[in-house]
């Protein structure tokens, strides 16, 4: 019986369920569902919200929130295409200085939060603002639009892509390689949650921090990491988006942070932090990916998407709360 | 008297202009119970901050194996052998019981970045760790919130026995406790005594203070009023200063019903 509820009490048990359900649920209505290519493409989708949700997942377990996560992808991307195009330098220049553009903001926003003791949720969402505004102001006033310029001709775009953006086809199926970096990135957060000192520490500063310092555990570090790992993840992405598309709209990526946030919760993360794990964020990303297309298999309106995501949500909260009263008791 | 492990001498200290701790003298030998009794808001929970690390004091001296030291965090006090258990911030409830028991101390393998824990070896020393000292938990991996407070307080004490404390600060360990569970925290707290750790136990209990205490401190207003060993000082006298003392005498006056 206490094995049972162990099993049930894992942070991805309920949303495994509902990937099961939702799955076999598409497969019954949409019959462009079924196909090695569509699977694929729904792995796709998955991994472009999937790479950042590791992160913000992290984070989260950390016990913080990060609502910049979702414009800082457009912002490094646009740093790099701007700062080349503008300056005629290697791309892989402008990528390295996108880098350390998003490693700052991560720095900042983890040292505002842990100097100030302002929760992370009002910081986050003060830098969100910047960088949107950020992005439209500047990519303005260096392109007189709001999009950037096509930088496919400069040097490093080519290698760049490969990196970031290629994909390879077998037979119907296309596997972006995004897909092979997300699970990449779920596969080192799993092995650092569960095996490694920092995990440790990831799931004590977020379940007890003033428990967590008393031990002797850097809390304000191993905090400040974890935005920075966001941060990182968002220049990827970001990365992907500007060598698949070339050009960037300054005004995209407002509302992500929320679909990462998503599939966390999703994904059995505790919103209050100190429980979650890497497998739940990947099924909650997988989650998003597999509803967002597949209601477009289905030949629905595409908008009822954001009313699935919410009932998921409710419905994710509800199951998780119940669980965790069940297995861990009443003091937890 | 052995000579003291941990000895303060004319302790203050003041948040900006606020003064919450005066001129407090206290000292704790090996295999000694020093008990701090006092009333919310006497000073007691400054008192810890200052001995455990998490607040520097800005007067007097703290000397440790009689050097002077001055702590800007918690670790430096417990690379001395000064280990704290607050009694709300024991543990993380969330976390397994083997998690906890080694958070901020892991056993790891390896160099980084593939430095790993040594997990099974880890669990193992938890459990025999803990049964060593009387408690037997259902499964190691439980979430440590499901244990019972005392059970929970007993895994902390344990946790900082383990990993080489030489005095023990604890912070009302019995103060949410039943009259059972306390009895558990008190046989603990005796045992980490004839295991020759100093131990300064915090507690507003003057009964739990006598049966384990061997020299008493009573705070008030962040000062000290009352000071003595085992045999200069009776249960009814440390009853009676907790109660308030004189105060308790003037309210009785006041309020004035016959007997």
């Amino acid at each position: 019986m206490r094995r049972t509820l162990r099993l049930l009490a894992r942070p991805e048990a309920g949303a495994l369920a509902a990937a099961v359900v939702i799955f076999v649920f598409f497969l019954a209505v949409a019959p462009s569902f079924r196909s090695l290519a569509a699977f694929c493409t729904v792995l796709y989708q998955s991994s472009t919200i999937g790479i950042v949700a590791v992160g913000v997942g992290l984070l989260m377990i950390g016990g913080e929130f990060d609502l910049s996560a979702g414009v800082i992808t457009i912002s490094a991307g646009l740093v790099n295409s701007m700062f080349c195009w503008y300056f005629g330098v290697n791309m892989w220049v402008g990528a390295a200085l996108s880098l350390l553009f998003c490693l700052a903001v991560g720095f900042l926003n983890g040292w505002l939060v842990m100097r100030t003791g302002i929760p992370s949720f009002l910081v986050t969402l003060g830098t969100f603002f910047v960088l949107q505004g950020a992005n439209l102001g500047v990519t303005k006033l260096v392109t007189g639009s709001v999009s950037s310029r096509d930088v496919s001709a400069i040097d490093g775009f080519d290698s760049l892509r490969a990196v970031f953006a290629s994909s390879t086809t077998a037979g119907a199926a296309t596997i972006w390689i995004t897909v092979l970096w997300w699970v990449l990135f779920a596969g080192v957060a799993g092995w650092t949650l569960q095996l490694t000192r920092i995990g440790n520490w990831i799931y004590a500063v977020g379940g007890s921090a003033g428990s967590a310092r008393a031990v002797g555990v850097p809390v304000v570090r191993t905090k400040i990491g974890l935005f920075m790992v966001v941060s990182f993840l968002g220049w990827f992405v970001g990365m992907h988006l500007l060598y698949r598309f070339n050009t960037l709209q300054a005004g995209n990526g407002v509302g992500n942070e929320f679909l990462y946030i998503i599939a966390a919760v999703v994904g059995g993360t505790l919103l209050t932090g100190g429980f979650g794990n890497a497998s739940g964020v990947a099924i909650g990303a997988f989650i998003f990916g597999m509803t967002s297309l597949g209601i477009v298999y289905a030949g629905w309106d595409p908008n009822w998407f954001k009313a699935f995501l919410g009932v998921m949500l409710l419905l994710a909260v509800l199951v998780n709360t119940y669980v965790r009263r069940l297995s861990a008791g009443k003091a937890a | 008297m052995s000579d003291p492990l941990v000895q303060l001498t004319g302790v203050g200290k003041s948040y900006g202009p606020i003064r919450a701790l005066y001129d407090v003298d206290l000292r704790v030998g090996a295999g000694e119970v020093t008990c701090v009794l006092g009333d919310n808001g006497a000073g007691k929970s400054t008192l810890i901050k200052v001995i455990s690390g998490l607040h520097p004091h800005t007067s007097g001296s703290l000397r440790v194996d009689g050097a002077e030291r001055r702590f800007s965090s918690p670790r430096e006090a417990l690379d001395l052998g000064i280990a704290t258990v607050y009694q709300d911030l024991a543990v993380v409830p969330l976390m397994e019981v083997w998690r906890n028991f080694f958070l901020g101390s892991e056993l790891v393998a390896g160099r980084f970045p593939l430095a790993r824990m040594r997990i099974r070896e880890m669990r193992r020393i938890a459990d025999q760790e803990l049964r060593k000292m009387g408690i037997v938990v259902a499964d190691i991996d439980q979430p440590i919130g499901t244990l019972s407070g005392g059970q929970r307080q007993c895994v902390a004490i344990a946790r900082a026995v383990y990993f080489g404390a030489r005095v023990l600060i604890l912070d009302e360990p019995t103060a949410a406790l039943g009259v059972k569970q306390s009895g558990v925290v008190l046989r603990y707290i005796a045992a980490a005594r004839d295991a020759g750790l100093g131990v300064v136990f915090i507690t507003h209990n003057p009964q739990h203070a006598y049966l384990v205490g061997d020299h008493f401190v009573i705070l008030k207003r962040g000062a000290a009023v009352l000071d003595a060993a085992r045999g200069r000082v009776t249960l009814d006298e440390l009853t009676t200063q907790m109660a308030g003392g004189d105060e308790l005498a003037e309210l009785s006056r006041e309020l004035g019903r016959p007997a």
